[in-house]
């Protein structure tokens, strides 16, 4: 037992000794943070999350894109923390100033009360937010929200169209406006192809009359994967085929569950391209609500950074790019060419105005 | 006879110091490996850092500079924001008097043979009501934060009570009820922030009005504010309720062995319902802390579903970590809130990412609950007479 664990631990000096004997690069040799420090400037930009990691592949993952381009690109220096409770708000958004932030940027709506409270504290600071305007902002805080409705409607009416129980479903993380502005538009873009073509497609999951849904209990459910799965295995049961799971990495649950149905059941995904940053489950993702939260971070990052900050929102549209519908991918063939060519005509009729969401 | 007696006391004291001596050693040998696997975490988590270890050989400096320039800035990090300054140890102190209060509900249960789970729950009951109090209410400075302070922990004392009269009726198991009420808790939670009573107006989300400025824990510099006394308030009477009261011989008599302590003429059922009560109030008080403490903008922070964190969970850590004795749990306590206010720093200055600084956390959990694993890795603190056991739980004073 003894003499096998010494052989083992000579193998295993031997195999490190051998691991450490690559000859270092010459570029290594000089200091790493010396050739950074070249190009990088003084200003530095900072992120704070909500409750969900910058690794969500969704929300927050999508906004904190925006802050990495920002350094690549711009040459900023950046920073970022992870918030681990509703509490810690307040004192995260402080360690950023107390890091010299000269921008910070706050992901989440749930975030909107700390930080307008942080930008009355700190005038000299600038702080935008992901996803909640103010009626009245200060003047160094600029709101950074979405329509994210129309392409919602855009989704609703394709869901609608690939349906084959005649029911689809939805469910949110909380109910936030936020998440709800996503359940909104999906169902009148199923109660819109419902008068356009004379079917009755029910939505399940949010009731467009009462404002209300199914949303994942719980204290974190923006995490809770299982919860999510559960929830969606809920709608499923009653016959929803097509899932919107607007829940952050919990809408990961909507996906499994698509999965393990064997085709029978599909499920969309929201913030990013689904089949990008959930490329294992792309089969089962008809289409995704896309959030261009790395558009309007990196924006205001730039600028700041410039000096031409205000403090009006940005409002991403469709029309702006700031929301889109993303590419069908695996679900192409599935999609019908008169369903394309309505779809296009619903963009640019609620581009034009003439479609209304509320 | 006599000769007996004194000989047998001295060595069963000697025992004690002995074994004392071996709980500190244990616990500071915990932190130590706890510390060196984070270390190593780092290293190999930082591809930067750890692709330089191919070069070990040929060139060490630019392995061991780097691998030490990392780890060193986020030690460095954890202890300049966990003391480093006036700021960060009231930081440090406002995070510890939740644990310090959740931790004693969680240790003080643990000396009467109770597992509490219910913690958590036991905190959203206490977070919750003295905010309804603290928001709802128009009362003068005092009377308002009294009444908040009062309210909250009767309301952690019932939710914490009704487990101990269970458990004395039914005997049905404290540890499921109380994982069951937490479920309870939250739930209740989630739906009252969706009435009219809780929800601010004109607000579609779960949040509460602002609490009163009349009601908020005063601050007494920055973010240490008077929660803390009351937290080191309620270690100084819980101790005295074990160590000098009668009652505290009760649960200490029923910890030991439940059918000694009925044998003696204790009441079984009467002493657990009472521990639970008690237990509950201080989780009650830990959730008070959330609900009235100053956030880093001096105001407290509106109650919404998450308010309260995962102290609940967190007390098991505390109180473990403390043996369940209160100045232990005091140290624990103010351990993990520097840890807290520490890991901030590593994210925000060292860029450490906060998974890593829950990593150590529990590390240091894992070695300190298990004090054999540590006795195996470094043979010299292995005692004869190790007992995990009485150790976990503080069994015996």
């Amino acid at each position: 037992m003894k003499k096998s664990l010494t052989i083992t631990a000579a193998l295993g000096a031997l195999a490190l000794a051998f691991a450490g004997c690559a000859t270092p690069p010459p570029a290594a040799t000089s200091s790493a943070s010396a050739t950074s420090s070249a190009t990088a400037s003084d200003f530095k930009a900072c992120m704070v999350s909500d409750l969900g990691g910058f690794d969500d592949k969704s929300f927050n993952q999508t906004s904190h894109d925006g802050l990495v381009k920002a350094g690549t690109e711009l040459g900023v220096q950046t920073a970022q923390v992870q918030s681990k409770a509703e509490a810690d708000y307040a004192q995260n958004i402080k360690s950023m100033v107390d890091g010299k932030c000269n921008i910070i940027i706050t992901v989440g709506f749930l975030l909107g009360d700390a930080t307008q409270a942080a930008a009355k504290q700190y005038p000299d600071v600038k702080f935008a937010i992901v996803d909640y305007a103010y009626d009245k902002p200060e003047s160094n805080l600029k709101g950074l929200v979405f329509n994210t409705g129309e392409p919602s409607f855009m989704a609703g009416y394709a869901a609608a169209s690939l349906s084959q129980t005649g029911k689809v479903g939805t469910f949110g993380g909380a109910k936030i406006p936020s998440v709800t502005a996503f359940m909104t538009g999906y169902a009148q873009g199923v109660a819109y192809y419902n008068k356009a073509k004379g079917k009755d497609v029910k939505v399940l999951g949010w009731d467009d009359t009462k404002k209300d849904g199914s949303f994942i209990p719980g204290q974190n459910p923006f995490q809770d994967v299982a919860g999510g799965k559960q929830v969606a295995n809920n709608l499923v049961s009653q016959g929803a085929d097509i899932l919107l799971p607007v829940a952050g990495s919990a809408g990961e649950g909507a996906l499994q569950v698509a999965q393990a149905s064997g085709g029978k059941v599909g499920s969309m995904w929201v913030d990013t391209d689904g089949c990008v940053s959930q490329a294992k489950y792309c089969a089962v993702i008809p289409t995704s609500v896309g959030k261009a939260m790395d558009v309007a971070v990196f924006q205001a990052i730039k600028d700041a950074k410039e000096g031409t900050f205000n403090n009006t929102p940005y409002v991403g549209t469709l029309s702006n790019a700031g929301v889109f519908l993303a590419p069908f991918h695996d679900w192409d063939s599935k999609v019908t060419a008169e369903t394309k060519s309505e779809l296009d005509k619903i963009k640019a009729d609620i581009v034009a105005g003439t479609i209304k969401i509320a | 006879m006599s000769t007996a007696e004194r000989t047998a006391g001295r060595s069963a004291f000697a025992e004690y110091v002995s074994r004392h001596w071996r709980d500190w050693a244990i616990t500071v040998a915990a932190f130590v490996l706890a510390m060196l696997i984070g270390a190593i975490l780092m290293v190999v988590a930082d591809p930067q850092v750890s692709a330089n270890f191919a070069y070990l050989f040929t060139a060490p400096q630019l392995a061991l500079g780097g691998a030490w320039a990392k780890v060193s800035s986020a030690y460095g990090a954890l202890v300049v924001g966990a003391v480093g300054s006036p700021q960060a140890l009231a930081l440090t102190s406002s995070k510890a008097a939740p644990l310090i209060c959740a931790g004693l509900g969680v240790g003080l249960a643990f000396r009467a043979g109770l597992f509490n789970i219910g913690a958590q729950g036991q905190a959203i009951w206490g977070a919750l009501t003295a905010a309804y109090i603290g928001f709802t209410f128009e009362l003068p400075y005092g009377l308002h934060l009294v009444l908040a302070v009062l309210g909250g922990m009767a309301a952690g004392a019932v939710w914490g009570g009704i487990v101990g009269w269970l458990k004395a009726k039914t005997g049905a198991h404290e540890v499921i009820v109380t994982i069951m009420m937490n479920y309870i808790a939250s739930g209740m939670l989630a739906y009252l922030l969706t009435t009219a009573a809780f929800r601010r107006p004109g607000r579609e989300d779960p949040i509460s009005p602002e609490v009163h400025p009349t009601a908020a824990l005063p601050s007494i510099f920055g973010q240490f504010h008077f929660g803390f006394i009351l937290a080191l308030a309620a270690a100084a009477g819980v101790w005295w309720l074990l160590e000098r009261s009668t009652t505290g011989f009760s649960i200490r008599a029923v910890g030991a062995n439940p059918n000694a302590a009925s044998t003696a003429g204790m009441s079984v059922a009467a002493t657990t319902t009472i521990t639970m009560t008690c237990a509950g109030a201080l989780a009650g008080l830990a959730g008070i802390q959330f609900a009235l403490g100053p956030s880093a903008n001096g105001a407290p922070v509106p109650l919404t579903l998450g308010l309260v964190g995962t102290v609940g969970f967190d007390a098991i850590t505390v109180a473990l970590l403390g043996r369940s004795r209160p100045v232990g749990i005091v140290l624990a306590g103010l351990l993990f809130g520097g840890l807290d206010a520490g890991g901030l720093a590593m994210q925000s200055v060292a860029q450490t990412p906060l998974t890593l600084t829950m990593v150590l956390q529990a590390v240091v959990v894992l070695f300190v609950a298990a004090p054999a694993l540590v006795a195996t890795i470094l043979p010299f603190l292995k005692g004869r007479k190790l007992k995990p056991a009485a150790a976990l739980t503080g069994g015996q004073a």
